[in-house]
């Protein structure tokens, strides 16, 4: 019991630091980005390339992961996904599907289809003794990382100039840009920031997570799954929605194998007609 | 300049379609095989576009009632009554069934929830076919359906000439059938609602009970383009009720135009006949340009290719 609970919060924290900016994204810019799973893959494979190819260290991996995904997305942010903002979901669903075969296709052009190994790094191998049962050391690594991310970002959202910023542009963008915030610039930046949490958290996935060009399209409704359940534009919604959705998931897994991925659809079903909004609703939200 | 074409010349066009579709029985008979898949798309597309492009309902799991029409058609064949026509009653009324109970879900839903939940209960679906391998045969697919001949005289042959005109006849009067329903009161009033639903309520029209035998109609209409796949193909795989496909038929349908009747079947002639072209050369290629061209369509924003179109053309009818 305690084992499921615990592989299911590291499940979930994992989902967590994937989706959290898709929750960004999604909630606050009103995209509907079914392409976030590309931006973890580019993270995936710079720090799978780096550590297998170039010797490079774990930390360095992570590193990488969260500027590729920053990077790839920023980019993408730029030249594309600005011009988007505004226009109708079933046009954004239609450049981000074809965004996730195009990044299938190139990945699979440069990497070749199968998946991408993974040495965990000693200091995260094997066990530790935590109340009396013996637990992964590295999804006890994600478990802290995951919540060390959720306080940074509330504290980030709540307590900086910039965070206040992103509040007072997605509450209303015309008086923001009115009173001298430049909100092309600030989703430009957010957009870039949780493009790279995703990187980082593909990083992150390789020791959970097969990495492999299908990685946007396997996971997509996961992520999805997560922010709306969570409540799109909110950190605690989301949060909250991948430790449920982890541990259902993990324990539909272990008690009921049979039952494959389902359960957690019903689950998710359920949850969106009790709370269409999502657990946690976006203050302000009309 | 555009060019004018009048409701008379209009008709005349339809008619030269529709009678050039069936001349390709005579002009490429041996590529039989793919004119009935593209019929087959054709109609699924339709039927996607009452949903999507009519009532706009933004659903990314149109596939369910896809792959529960061919299971339904394959299930029924396997059983011992192999009747076509019999099976694509069937799938019709189980699908549009189905999806009546299912709309209480979608209808009033937003956007992003109504995405969401399209894709969960596809996924759903999806697990449940694929668990229940002793009825559907898991991933190895329904097989061995073989279907009886057609009104008991047109039976099923190796050069798949039955199954072209079986498919081309249904798909005919299926969208003859659709073209009546949206130029009905009730289609008008489709239009109505997604162009302003608000006006519609104050207007007093029941929105969420249109809203939802439209679901429930395109739904039916899926449903009888997977029991055409069932029969003329003689086998059902568990990739008819993929999101794969779902995403699929999404494409082709704004690749032809959303909203138009005839966007679906440009659509799937357009697809079909490029993916032919292209899968043969490299599957990764295929993605890659299919991803790009996705994106480009909505950067240019051109309504698809018979949206392109309309910007040349001007008809009377409006």
């Amino acid at each position: 019991m305690g084992i499921v609970v615990f592989d299911g919060l590291a499940f979930g924290a994992l989902l967590f630091l994937i989706s959290v900016g898709l929750s960004v994204t999604m909630g606050l810019m009103n995209f509907v980005n079914l392409a976030h799973g590309a931006f973890a893959m580019a993270g995936g494979y710079a720090a799978a390339v780096l550590m297998n190819d170039y010797g490079a260290p774990f930390p360095v991996g992570l590193a990488a992961g969260f500027l590729a995904g920053a990077v790839t997305g920023g980019v993408m942010e730029f030249f594309f996904i600005r011009r988007l903002y505004r226009s109708h979901p079933l046009d954004q669903v239609l450049f981000t599907i074809g965004l996730v075969f195009a990044s299938i296709a190139t990945v699979t052009f440069f990497f070749g289809p199968t998946m991408q190994r993974f040495v965990m790094p000693s200091y995260l191998d094997g066990n530790v003794a935590l109340f009396g049962t013996d637990v992964s050391r590295y999804r006890l690594f994600l478990i802290v990382v995951g919540v060390i991310v959720v306080g940074g970002l509330l504290l980030g959202l709540n307590r900086t100039r910039f965070g206040a910023m992103i509040r007072a542009s997605v509450d209303n963008q015309r008086v923001a840009q009115g009173s001298g915030i430049n909100v092309d610039r600030l989703f430009l930046l957010t957009f870039t920031f949780g493009c790279g949490l995703a990187g980082f958290g593909g990083a992150l996935s390789l020791g959970m997570l097969t990495l492999n060009p299908i990685f946007p399209l396997k996971y997509m409704v996961y992520f999805l799954m997560v922010v709306c359940v969570g409540g799109a534009g909110t950190i605690t919604g989301p949060f909250l929605a991948a430790l449920l959705v982890g541990v259902g998931d993990v324990a539909g897994k272990y008690y009921i194998p049979e039952s494959g991925g389902f359960l957690i659809y019903l689950l998710m079903l359920g949850l969106l007609l009790a709370r269409p909004r999502g657990l946690v609703v976006k203050q302000g939200a009309h | 300049m555009k060019l004018t074409l009048s409701r008379w010349q209009l008709h005349a066009l339809e008619i030269a379609f529709w009678l050039t579709l069936a001349a390709c029985f005579f002009i490429f008979p041996d590529r039989l095989y793919l004119l009935t898949q593209i019929l087959i798309a054709a109609l699924f597309a339709i039927s996607l576009d009452i949903a999507l492009g009519y009532a706009g309902i933004l659903t990314l799991g149109h596939a369910v009632f896809f792959g529960l029409g061919a299971y339904a058609a394959g299930l029924l064949a396997k059983a011992g009554w192999a009747e076509p026509l019999s099976g694509l009653v069937l799938a019709f009324l189980l699908c549009g069934l189905i999806a009546y109970v299912l709309s209480v879900l979608v209808v009033n839903a937003t956007e992003l929830t109504q995405l969401m939940v399209t894709i969960a209960v596809g996924a759903i679906f999806a697990e449940v076919a694929n668990q229940a391998t002793s009825i559907t045969g898991g991933s190895d697919g329904l097989q061995g359906i073989s279907m009886w001949p057609i009104f008991g005289m047109f039976s099923f042959d190796l050069w798949g000439k039955t199954a072209f005109i079986y498919a081309f006849v249904v798909v005919l009067l299926c969208f003859l059938l659709v073209r009546r329903l949206l130029q009905s009161p009730f289609g008008l009033a489709l239009k109505g609602i997604h162009g302003n639903r608000k006006r519609m309520h104050a207007l007093g029209s029941p929105v969420s009970r249109r809203l939802r035998f439209a679901y429930a109609v395109s739904a039916a209409l899926a449903g009888v383009a997977g029991a055409l796949l069932a029969q003329t193909t003689e086998f059902v795989g568990l990739d008819t009720l993929s999101i794969d496909r779902s995403a699929m038929v999404l494409i082709i349908l704004v690749l032809g135009g959303t909203g138009r009747l005839y966007g679906g079947i440009i659509g799937a002639i357009v697809y079909m006949v490029v993916h032919d072209v292209f899968a043969d050369l490299s599957p990764e290629y295929w993605m890659f340009w299919l991803g790009l061209f996705l994106m480009a369509i909505v950067m240019i924003g051109s309504g698809g290719i018979l949206g392109g179109l309309s910007r040349f053309v001007r008809t009377d009818r409006t």
